[in-house]
């Protein structure tokens, strides 16, 4: 069972399209997973088409928006209609089309909203092997981390925050086990040392470099930039 | 609510009249859209694009502080919906639901090329207009022996009976029966899809 969910704004946000590429993706791996996710956004979306196009007058449920404060452009909508429907030729979507990624001779099905996200060259760190995804969303930064068995992170915490979407094996810290699907957000409040017995590939997005904070650990320090 | 809704449409200074309908009827718009997914019919688009393009336009005018953004934003959805009408089938949601998510979609991607320099267009990956259907229409032929099915096949309307019969049971592909149907292959598609909606709909109900 997955036990970690994202929080009920951040599904508001996800069905608004108002969310980073970055963290959508997460929202969109996770529900993929999730049915009770799944049916939340769709429950959030129906309203938002509801409040958006006027269809019942029911909209305690969404925020008000001022639609008469925006300034509008002059559309020619006859002209408009008639270049639209011009086009005779309709749009096949690829639906099916598996794509898979080896990283130190395992194989991973990429999930769907990745599938056009362009990737970085793997790095290696001992047990850690990293990929950035170019999403070019400035202080965001994305990754696909494979942490090898028995690999560990070290103690560490965060500026900003720290996304992990566990999309395959399995990890623990101090605060629990995690297995796939889960969707773990953590801020600059959280502590912790992940470690994996049988390894596990993570979808990452962290928004600050982590800060390794004990003793020895803190020579470390590169590691952090690194994950991020 | 409504009433702000009215007093904005009525101060608009386009050339849309406001539809002839009320707005609650949603059965008419799924009339209107299926008719576009499976004729082309322009007439039907047409009230569609009347019913939808100015609510856009002002939406998309809370986002882009550019007008002529949020006219490209009308331009490009409504253009989506004609384009990929075929995609839509009424036993997924609410014809105004689909609509809000091709919107949705065309606004992110417009959105993340004016603030990430990005013309990746992920948006139909994160929120896809369509799920996966082969692997549905697969996993169902496996089931075309059953002679129940070809009962159930005989509640279709005569359209799609023609395409489900032509597809499953003559093994014609999709190709030869736009030829021999003499239609557009997208009108084939979207009878296929609605046939397996409907008869999964129905296998459903009797298995429950």
């Amino acid at each position: 069972m997955i036990k970690h969910h994202p929080k009920d704004d951040l599904l508001t946000a996800f069905a608004c399209g108002e969310l980073p590429a970055s963290i959508a993706a997460a929202v969109a791996i996770h529900a993929d997973m999730c049915v009770s996710c799944k049916q939340v956004i769709a429950e959030k979306t129906n309203k938002l088409a509801n409040h958006s196009f006027d269809v019942i007058n029911d909209v305690s449920a969404m925020p008000m928006e001022k639609y008469d404060e925006a300034e509008l452009a002059d559309i020619d909508f006859d002209s408009m209609l008639a270049d639209i429907t011009r086009d005779e030729s309709i749009v096949e979507m690829d639906v099916s089309s598996e794509k898979i990624i080896k990283i130190k001779n395992k194989e991973y099905l990429l999930p769907k909203p990745l599938h056009n996200m362009p990737l970085g060259n793997w790095l290696n760190l001992g047990k850690l092997t990293r990929a950035r995804v170019n999403l070019g969303e400035g202080e965001i930064h994305t990754s696909l981390l494979q942490i090898a068995p028995q690999g560990k992170i070290p103690d560490h915490t965060h500026n900003g925050y720290e996304l992990t979407l566990l999309l395959e094996g399995e990890f623990h810290d101090e605060m629990g086990t995690y297995q796939a699907g889960d969707f773990i957000l953590l801020d600059g409040q959280h502590l912790h040392s992940p470690v994996t017995e049988t390894g596990c590939l993570c979808y990452t997005v962290v928004s600050d470099a982590l800060h390794f904070t004990k003793g020895i650990n803190k020579l470390l320090n590169p590691i952090g930039s690194f994950i991020y | 609510m409504p009433q702000l809704e009215m007093k904005s449409l009525s101060e608009m200074k386009d050339n849309i009249k406001a539809p002839p309908m009320p707005d609650n009827n949603l059965a008419e718009l799924t009339e209107w859209l299926l008719a576009v997914a499976e004729q082309r019919d322009k007439a039907a688009f047409t009230l569609l694009f009347r019913f939808f393009a100015p609510k856009i336009q002002r939406i998309a005018s809370q986002k882009f502080s550019n007008p002529a953004q949020a006219a490209d934003v009308v331009q490009e959805t409504m253009s989506n919906v004609w384009r990929k009408a075929h995609l839509y089938s009424a036993d997924k949601g609410a014809p105004t639901t689909w609509v809000y998510t091709v919107m949705r979609n065309v606004t992110f991607d417009m959105l993340r090329k004016i603030q990430s320099k990005k013309e990746d267009n992920l948006s139909d990956d994160i929120w896809p207009l369509v799920e996966s259907q082969q692997v549905e229409e697969q996993d169902f032929s496996d089931h075309l022996e059953d002679s129940q099915l070809a009962r159930y096949v005989e509640t279709l309307p005569e359209n799609q009976q023609q395409v489900v019969k032509g597809y499953y049971f003559l093994e014609m592909s999709q190709e030869q029966l736009a030829e021999h149907l003499d239609l557009p292959i997208g009108t084939v598609k979207s009878r296929l899809r609605l046939a397996l909606a409907k008869l999964k709909l129905q296998i459903g109900e009797d298995h429950d």
